[in-house]
């Protein structure tokens, strides 16, 4: 089942590539959060990558936290270890935390389904929006169209227009 | 000449590489070849067929784009890039066209 429009989202405790814990609970002041189901192997999360990456640089000033989740299943696909999600990070230049789901608990939490899937919470971690970071992973002048514009609405505090877009990516890998 | 696209349902871009392929046909004046469609439908599968992700594109058995030695074999999107530099789940056009190309005259040679 997944998250509903509106709904509190669920809270989690997971550690980033750096060793740190991340919740989305208990961070009084952000006026946003974006939870970003990702990973390192699938070509339509790399393809948006690098769009999300500006999302976040840009928003960080307004307060907006992102935090990028891998879920997959390592066991059986190794690109998405721990190990190797240290590696990516420590290769790149990440302007947010890149956290670890290894019991694949957050993703079905929220129903993730691909990778990328975009859900962003407002101050009180209700779910204002869900889907594709935009119209197309394959045009990179589409900056996140939709993810921009969700925020753009909790952080103004106006109405979104399209609050739900179906997520476009490879499955999540989860568990047998 | 044979061409074969080899998928997986958990990738959404099978449709898209099969227009691909098929705009690329046709732009060669080869739209007359058949595009044979193969389902990998599990782990074993992929195993036997040496799948390294969805889609996969053989022309004449040969894949349009070899993979990488250290490339996983199984259940996954494949990751191409495009001759800019981009990521992206389907072969560069340029790169289909040549490849198709290539064996429609080496077809040709051997006629």
């Amino acid at each position: 089942m997944s998250l509903s429009i509106g709904q509190v989202a669920p809270d989690f405790s997971l550690l980033d590539t750096e060793g740190r814990k991340w919740s989305v609970a208990g961070y009084d002041g952000a006026p946003a959060t974006v939870v970003v189901f990702t990973c390192n192997h699938c070509p339509y999360a790399l393809a948006w990558h690098d769009r999300i990456v500006d999302v976040a640089r840009e928003y960080q000033s307004r307060g907006v936290r992102v935090l990028a989740v891998n879920s997959n299943d390592a066991d059986r696909y190794p690109r998405d270890s721990f190990d190797a999600m240290k590696d990516r990070v420590a290769k790149e230049d990440w302007p947010m935390p890149y956290l670890h789901d290894a019991t694949q608990e957050v993703a079905r939490a929220y129903g993730a389904k691909v990778t990328p899937d975009v859900f962003v919470l407002d101050a009180e971690d209700r779910l204002r929006y869900r889907g594709a970071p935009d119209a197309d992973y394959d045009n990179p002048g589409e900056r996140a169209e939709w993810l921009r514009e969700a925020l753009d609405a909790v952080l103004d505090g106006s109405i979104l227009e399209r609050p739900e877009t179906k997520p476009v990516g490879c499955s999540i890998k989860w568990k047998a | 000449m044979n061409v074969e696209l080899l998928w997986w349902e958990g990738c959404p871009s099978t449709e898209r590489a099969l227009t691909a392929v098929r705009e690329a046909l046709t732009d060669l004046g080869l739209a007359n070849v058949d595009v044979r469609m193969r389902e990998i439908r599990g782990d074993d599968d992929a195993r036997e067929t040496g799948f390294v992700g969805s889609p996969t594109i053989l022309i004449d058995g040969v894949d349009l784009v070899p993979a990488a030695a250290d490339e996983q074999i199984g259940l996954s999107c494949r990751v191409y890039r495009r001759r800019d530099g981009r990521v992206s789940p389907i072969p560069d056009p340029d790169d289909l066209r040549e490849a198709l190309r290539s064996a429609a005259e080496r077809a040709e040679v051997t006629r």
